[in-house]
């Protein structure tokens, strides 16, 4: 049980954040032999409302498959940093978006306020991505997954034309990560 | 009229029979033209199914020799259409009554019209639910009486036809259990036809629903039969008023090589192969 | 065997437990949680030139697995939440006239529309009756997306081998977790194929109530004609009304599911050789029962679990066996209370306490922690 490591993507339906989840299991489950499972919740908008994708990766079987103290989390609206941040552990690492979520007096854990969405406009010229972004930061901030096996990964689930442009995206989300890293 | 005798017990289940109808009835010769119907089409009795709801009409299946189900109330429609697309070298007919094809079944009814599937429905519309007593059905007309309208009937009825053909069926007929000569040659252009084809047949329960709507004796509705079918053709120049209280006969609709459901389907067997 | 292994969600497993199994058709209605396994198989069936079909409602999507079934498929339909309640009177249907098919109920919460996107295992007692009359049935209770896979195949094995309806019942935890799988190859697995009768059409009777053996369903279209009928019938499958047929075809529909529970029963015991609390969980609850038995054993309780895999029929005699030594048993379910009735009565008068939580989440390990420490006095 201890040597659980749980991931939580959450912001709104339509941001691509169950897709994140998914890939970040993929990456550990198949290509890192590791054990590793996926869980959702949603309410029933398609586009909006909060979200959220969780990941457990773990050396030894999951039973229990949702995330009760979450160690890696990722908040791209303000509905979600508020309604998801409870469980975070002491020392869990938060990620919010400095655009999208603005009220942080809810904040436990370790905050590191990102401006991700900047990144995705300057850099990849559109929004469409911030999701693989924070991927990115998660994988990187964490270790879980070697960058081999989160590309794998990722080019199974990407479409065709789209692979450069998500390429760019998750590296996007390792450099945001590593100057958190060096800020520490 | 029927020029040679035709041979009945090749179909016959007989060990089934006597059937549930009361004497009088007019199924039995619905079911009689059925199987002269059949018979002129050639089929062999392995590759026939019969679905059937539940009601009096749906009773058929069981006393001919061919694969019949009798599903439950409205959805033999469903079954049909189950297999059908499983295995479509069947030649698969569904018998129901007016209560089982409209109200119950009215959903399955209108989608197997809109997907066209190679299926042939004979609606055995009697204006009641005969089995359960004589409740009022959904194409009893307006203002006759039933067990649940003691005061008259204050809806309007379905058209089956029209319903039929609004709803994408591409062969629609209506006969009656009188007409029995045109009635077995609508079932053979129905058979014969590729698509979904409905036909209605205005068939009599003096027990249900004559008793109460002044028509006490079988000869008495099939009277009712005669004189208020109006051929689709003469129709053409009649007043509504003329019109009133009447039902159109005839090959009310019929079009030929619109897609039909199962082709579709292996059609897409062939594009998803290469997918 | 090469191992195929893969990231899946639960109902992704089943749609391709079903494929493996020989799964010929596939009618459904969409539905939160389950529309997934349609999805996956109105991709997967035309491809191998298998039968796929959307219907209109959730009545008429068993209907078509019935009729197709009927023609010799091996057929499956998924639903959850009303569409099982839509369901139930083809379940009896399928019942009464031995076609054998799958029906997968993804659980959500209820009553009526409920918690469509939310977890539940609120259809256990439905799943037994929530068809009118008497009859027996299968349902089986998955607790990973591996076993999802293939439990839905011997799902596909009992329906042909019994002539019944077999229900998977997964709910919505374990329908959309995704987990690895090992996707088996269709010859590393048994699979039970759909057979012509062993006897000339001339002497085939669709049913046999007597003789112990259930007569393979002749598919139609071969030359076997015969009648299938909702009412009750005799062995030729004409309606009857004779008490000594009716009471024959009453018992059949008991007895060949009942009679033969050696080969239908599946469970699974974790930690119950010296337990003195046991633990009756199912599906999803059962995950985090079992985490919840190693804080217990980490904090000196012995508690063990016993897991019914064929939920029903209900493993009776496993229930009576424990309970002789394990004399405090407790039922957590995402239920008010369903199979903890079905231990009670077998629980050879052992104290059974129940846990009960619905509100949307699984239960979690530590409120079934703190139960146990409850029931151990600690």
């Amino acid at each position: 049980m201890s040597d659980r490591t749980e991931f939580r993507f959450s912001g709104s339906g339509g941001q691509g954040l169950i897709l994140a989840g998914i890939i970040l299991a993929d990456a550990a489950a198949i290509y890192e032999n590791k054990n590793a499972v996926q869980t959702q919740s949603y309410g029933p908008e398609a586009r909006g409302g909060s979200s959220k994708s969780e990941v457990i990766v773990s050396d030894s079987p999951i039973e229990y498959p949702k995330a009760t103290k979450v160690d890696y989390m990722v908040a791209l609206t303000q509905e979600a940093f508020n309604k998801y941040i409870n469980d975070i552990k002491d020392d869990g690492i938060v990620i919010a978006d400095k655009e999208l979520v603005t009220d942080f007096s809810n904040a436990k854990g370790k905050l590191y306020i990102i401006d991700m969405v900047k990144s995705a406009r300057e850099e990849l010229g559109k929004l469409l991505g911030l999701n693989i972004i924070a991927l990115g930061i998660l994988v990187e901030i964490s270790g879980i997954v070697s960058h081999e096996s989160i590309e794998q990964a990722l080019m199974k689930r990407v479409p065709k034309g789209f692979e450069d442009y998500n390429k760019k995206a998750l590296e996007i989300g390792f450099k945001l990560a590593k100057e958190i890293k060096n800020n520490k | 009229m029927i020029k040679t005798k035709f041979n009945y017990d090749k179909y016959l289940r007989k060990n089934t029979l006597p059937h549930i109808w009361c004497p009088g009835c007019g199924d039995g010769i619905i079911l009689k033209s059925l199987l002269r119907a059949i018979d002129k089409c050639g089929y062999s009795k392995d590759e026939i199914v019969i679905t059937s709801g539940i009601g009096c009409a749906s009773r058929l299946p069981g006393y001919v020799d061919f694969n019949t189900i009798h599903t439950t109330h409205g959805r033999a429609l469903t079954f049909a259409i189950g297999i059908k697309m499983f295995k479509p070298r069947l030649k698969v007919i569904t018998v129901s009554g007016d209560g089982d094809a409209l109200a119950i079944g009215g959903n399955h009814f209108i989608h197997a019209a809109r997907r066209n599937i190679d299926i042939t429905l004979i609606v055995f519309n009697n204006y009641t639910y005969g089995m359960t007593g004589g409740q009022y059905s959904p194409t009893q007309p307006r203002g006759s009486y039933s067990t649940t309208t003691p005061f008259g009937n204050i809806e309007p009825p379905f058209d089956v036809c029209n319903l039929a053909q609004a709803a994408g069926a591409t062969w629609v007929g209506r006969s009656t259990s009188y007409h029995a000569v045109q009635l077995e040659k609508f079932i053979v252009d129905a058979l014969n036809h590729t698509g979904f084809s409905v036909l209605d047949v205005i068939t009599n329960c003096h027990i249900s629903y004559g008793r109460r709507n002044k028509m006490k004796s079988p000869v008495e509705m099939v009277k009712y039969q005669k004189e208020k079918a109006i051929p689709a053709r003469s129709s053409q120049n009649m007043s509504p008023e003329d019109l009133a209280g009447r039902f159109k006969t005839g090959i009310l609709f019929e079009k030929k090589d619109m897609p039909e459901f199962c082709s579709e389907y292996r059609k897409e067997l062939e594009i998803a192969k290469t997918k | 065997m090469t191992k195929n292994i893969k990231l899946m969600q639960g109902n992704e497993a089943i749609a391709e437990g079903a494929v493996i199994a020989g799964c010929d058709f596939f009618a459904g209605y969409p539905i939160t949680p389950s529309s997934e396994v349609m999805e996956v198989l109105s991709n997967k069936l035309p491809k191998i030139g298998k039968a796929f079909i959307q219907m209109e409602d959730e009545i008429a999507a068993l209907g078509a697995v019935l009729g197709a079934a009927l023609g010799g498929a091996k057929a499956i339909t998924a639903s959850s939440g009303p569409g099982m309640s839509l369901k139930q009177e083809h379940i009896g249907y399928a019942s009464m006239c031995e076609i054998p098919c799958v029906i997968v109920n993804v659980m959500r919460g209820g009553p009526s529309t409920g918690l469509p996107t939310l977890p539940a295992q609120g259809d256990v007692m439905q799943a037994k009756w929530g068809t009118h009359g008497d009859h027996a049935i299968i349902a089986i209770t998955p607790s990973s997306v591996n076993e999802s896979l293939y439990e839905t195949i011997r799902a596909f094995n009992l329906a042909i081998k019994y002539r019944t309806p077999v229900l998977i019942l997964t709910d919505e935890i374990i329908g959309h977790m995704r987990e690895r799988v090992v996707v088996p190859d269709k010859n590393d697995v048994d699979i039970i194929d759909v057979k012509l009768p062993d006897v000339p059409p001339e002497k085939y009777n669709p049913y046999n109530y007597t003789s112990g053996k259930v007569t393979p369903l002749a598919p139609m279209g071969e030359g076997y004609r015969y009648h299938v009928t909702g009412l009750i019938h005799g062995e030729t499958g004409f309606p009857s009304q004779r008490t000594d047929v009716i009471q024959n075809a009453q018992n059949w529909l008991m007895d060949k599911i009942y009679k033969n529970i050696k080969d239908i029963e599946k469970f699974e015991e974790f930690q119950t050789e010296d337990a003195e609390i046991l633990i009756v969980a199912y599906g999803s609850t059962s995950r985090s029962t079992r985490q919840a038995i190693m804080m217990a054993r980490s904090a000196g309780i012995k508690a063990g679990m016993f897991r019914p895999i064929t939920i029903w029929p209900f493993p009776e005699e496993q229930i009576s066996n424990l309970s002789k030594r394990i004399r405090k048993i407790l039922v957590p379910e995402m239920n008010m209370g369903q199979i903890i009735f079905e231990v009670q009565r077998n629980a050879c008068g052992s104290q059974v306490y129940g846990l009960n939580i619905v509100n949307g989440e699984p239960i979690a390990p530590d409120q079934i922690y703190t139960k146990i420490k409850e029931i151990a006095g600690l």
